[in-house]
């Protein structure tokens, strides 16, 4: 059993516009002391799962269906107050923009506290050493002293530390981390990725990690997921996946990693535009963009099969790495033809891969 | 800078203010038409040099700055001369009244804010729902209808027709007496009911806008409840904005305590100021413009203080 385990899930926004089918049918886990990435483009459905998970899906938007296990307990069938005692303690999260996330209004060291008092229920004063000690964890210096400091007296790189400890503060299982160095320049980013590095393995905990970038998931991750309109369209260890990608889409996602001395916009190396998530293309919803796309991709919506052996998908079995396409089923007439570059600092070479699966020659 | 340090050099700044306000009070009193004689000596005719000699007793034919200089020592004093009206000492007149409107005014800003804020949240808390259709037409109503004619209706309606609050101030009786505390509460609802109605729009959508915010749901992702979340994290940072606005409308009250001060006959300093300034009476005029100017400035020193006190960021 997984420590988490989304089945199925359809999360609806009823909009005045139409209903926002923001995931469907989504499933994926995440074992203990894992780290999983969720990459996508804006508007994927990457933070609808998080808040899902998190049972923060809020108005218009509504839980439709399926099944969010953690620990094998089914947290829909949770009434609120069992699922506040997990948030923040079993489950925590971090948000993109740690300014925002932190309320103006009070210290930093009281917006720590008050979860552990919360949760943990200690004395004033130990809620207030243990806060300190997390503050020291993530390495803010002189934390005794920046405990009463106004989260507006903090520079970025060390708000997004202390909404970390804020996260850590109770000890989760599993951490959940919205794009949390998009608001940072690259050498901070560096550091928080490191910082949470150094924290999974210490207190050997999950961590959900959602970015719009490949190379944070490279370095970081164990496995990923790839989400295109609300559902995984790959998900495999992260060098399959890296080395090896499965659907057209990632293929796409890969050439646009931003590279030094590149200013291309991100993602422009895909053209057009993610499609409207009130009424999905039928078929493939990548077909519109997909320069693999034939007709059948208009009428036959690919499942999710393993590439190997074009079984239906196994999300359990996390050493197996599975695709969206309709090139794995076997109902594409041409082959997914592409070359991938994969460059690192040293050296890079090309690695090619064909849709099949097949390795290249 | 610590909150202590910002609330003195706040009182360091209201000092140049006050003095302002004495100079600006006594230039519209100096400057409002007619010959305060002539109101003095009840419009008889008199020859010049007993003229000047009533002018003289009463420091008019002093250079104008003098009579300022003159007039603010007094003042500092709590001397505010006599009223011309009625030869009393004007401190003495003031004092007596002073306390009704004191009562009447606050009753109204309590009654304000005590139902504006928990409105004000519940409906951001319930937008665009039923509670919330609800108090925006009852704000609508409040905001719209003005308050002497509020003030007449509920006359209308709670000491004529239903009998159950007396029509006219009860004599004789003292300030804290059950009768008078019953018979402000009418005029306190009919000058309150504007503030209330501006101050829980206000407060809803200080909060709606709070309510969408990052924090919040920081807040809710640590698992507080949401009492903890809506009354501690937003609550504190939507009242930012009411507080301010909160200050002014004692202004607003203080306006309104004079003319429903004399559609509910109240003896309150509202209608003194009403028949003095058709009298003329300068003294008791000036003491009255400088205690509202002296009111207003201060509720807003308190307004920066609170602001300040809830909102960390502007104390540098
Ligand atoms: N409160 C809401 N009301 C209506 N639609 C919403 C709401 N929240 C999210 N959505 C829709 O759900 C879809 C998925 O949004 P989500 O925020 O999960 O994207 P994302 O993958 O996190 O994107 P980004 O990379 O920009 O953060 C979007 O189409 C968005 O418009
Ligand atoms: S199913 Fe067709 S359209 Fe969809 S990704 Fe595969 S080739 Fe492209
Ligand atoms: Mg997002």
């Amino acid at each position: 059993m997984a420590m988490l385990e989304v089945e199925d899930l359809n999360v609806r926004f009823y909009t005045e516009d139409g209903v926002v089918k923001a995931t469907n049918d989504l499933s994926y886990r995440v074992e203990a002391g894992e780290r999983f990435g969720v990459v996508g483009e804006s508007g994927a459905g990457k933070s609808v799962t998080s808040l899902a998970v998190m049972g923060l899906v809020d108005e218009p938007g509504v839980i439709e269906s399926g099944e969010i296990r953690f620990k094998g307990e089914d947290l829909l069938e949770l009434d609120d107050e069992e699922m506040r005692r997990l948030r923040g303690n079993e489950i925590a999260m971090i948000f993109q923009d740690a300014e925002t996330a932190l309320n103006p209004a009070y210290t930093v060291g009281e917006q720590i506290s008050e979860a552990i008092r919360h949760h943990l229920a200690p004395g004033e004063a130990a809620a207030e050493e243990r806060s300190i000690e997390m503050l020291e964890s993530v390495g803010i210096p002189d934390p005794a002293t920046r405990y009463s400091n106004y989260p507006h007296e903090f520079s970025g790189g060390m708000q997004q530390r202390a909404v970390i400890a804020m996260a850590l503060s109770c000890d989760p299982d599993l951490i959940i981390a919205d794009e949390p160095t998009t608001a940072l320049d690259v050498t901070i980013e560096a550091q928080i990725l490191t910082l949470l590095e150094e924290i999974a393995e210490e207190f050997d905990t999950a961590i959900q990690l959602i970015t719009h970038d490949l190379g944070v998931v490279a370095e970081f991750c164990d496995r990923m997921m790839v989400m295109y309109a609300g559902h995984p369209v790959e998900m495999a260890p992260v060098e399959d996946v890296y080395y090896d990608p499965q659907h057209p889409y990632t293929v796409g996602l890969m050439s646009s990693i931003p590279r030094i001395g590149d200013d291309r916009d991100r993602l422009d190396t895909i053209p057009g535009r993610m499609p409207d998530l009130i009424e999905m293309p039928p078929g493939c919803n990548f077909h519109p963009r997909c320069p693999y796309a034939e007709e059948v991709c208009t009428r036959r919506e690919p499942p999710l099969v393993d590439t190997d052996t074009g079984q239906p998908a196994d999300v359990a079995d996390h050493d197996s790495q599975v695709a969206a396409c309709l090139a794995h089923t076997g109902e594409l007439t041409g082959r997914l033809d592409y070359e991938v570059t994969v460059r690192d600092d040293t050296h890079s070479r090309p690695v090619g891969s064909t849709g099949d699966g097949s390795p290249s020659e | 800078m610590s909150l202590r340090r910002y609330v003195l050099k706040r009182l360091l700044i209201t000092i140049p203010l006050l003095l302002g306000v004495t100079l600006a009070t006594f230039a519209m009193v100096h400057f409002i038409p007619g010959d305060p004689i002539d109101f003095i000596t009840l419009f008889t005719e008199l020859d010049p040099e007993t003229k000047q000699e009533i002018r003289a007793r009463y420091g008019l034919d002093d250079p104008i700055y003098i009579q300022y200089l003159d007039w603010l020592a007094d003042a500092a004093r709590g001397d505010f001369g006599t009223s011309i009206t009625t030869r009393q000492p004007v401190t003495k007149e003031i004092a007596e009244r002073l306390p009704f409107t004191l009562m009447m005014g606050s009753m109204a800003f309590v009654i304000a804010i005590v139902t504006a804020i928990p409105a004000g949240i519940a409906a951001a808390y319930h937008r665009n729902t039923k509670v919330d259709q609800v108090s925006r037409v009852a704000a609508l109503l409040g905001i719209a209808i003005p308050n002497f004619w509020l003030g007449l209706i509920l006359i209308l309606v709670f000491a004529s027709w239903l009998d159950v609050f007396p029509v006219l101030p009860p004599t004789g009786e003292g300030l804290l007496s059950s009768e008078m505390i019953v018979y402000t509460l009418l005029p306190a609802l009919a000058i309150g009911t504007g503030s209330t109605a501006l101050l829980m729009r206000l407060m809803r959508s200080s909060m709606v806008e709070e309510l969408d915010k990052d924090y919040v749901t920081m807040a809710r992702a640590k698992g507080l409840p949401e009492r903890t979340v809506v009354g501690k994290h937003v609550l504190r940072n939507s009242l930012i904005s009411v507080v301010t606005v909160a200050a002014i409308q004692v202004a607003f009250i203080i306006s309104g305590s004079v003319v429903v001060e004399i559609v509910f006959s109240y003896p309150g300093l509202g209608r003194l100021l009403v028949n003095r300034v058709r009298n003329h009476d300068f003294p008791v005029i000036q003491a009255l413009v400088l205690i509202i100017g002296v009111a207003v400035i201060f509720a807003n020193l308190l307004a920066d203080v609170l602001y300040a006190y809830l909102d960390p960021r502007i104390r540098y």
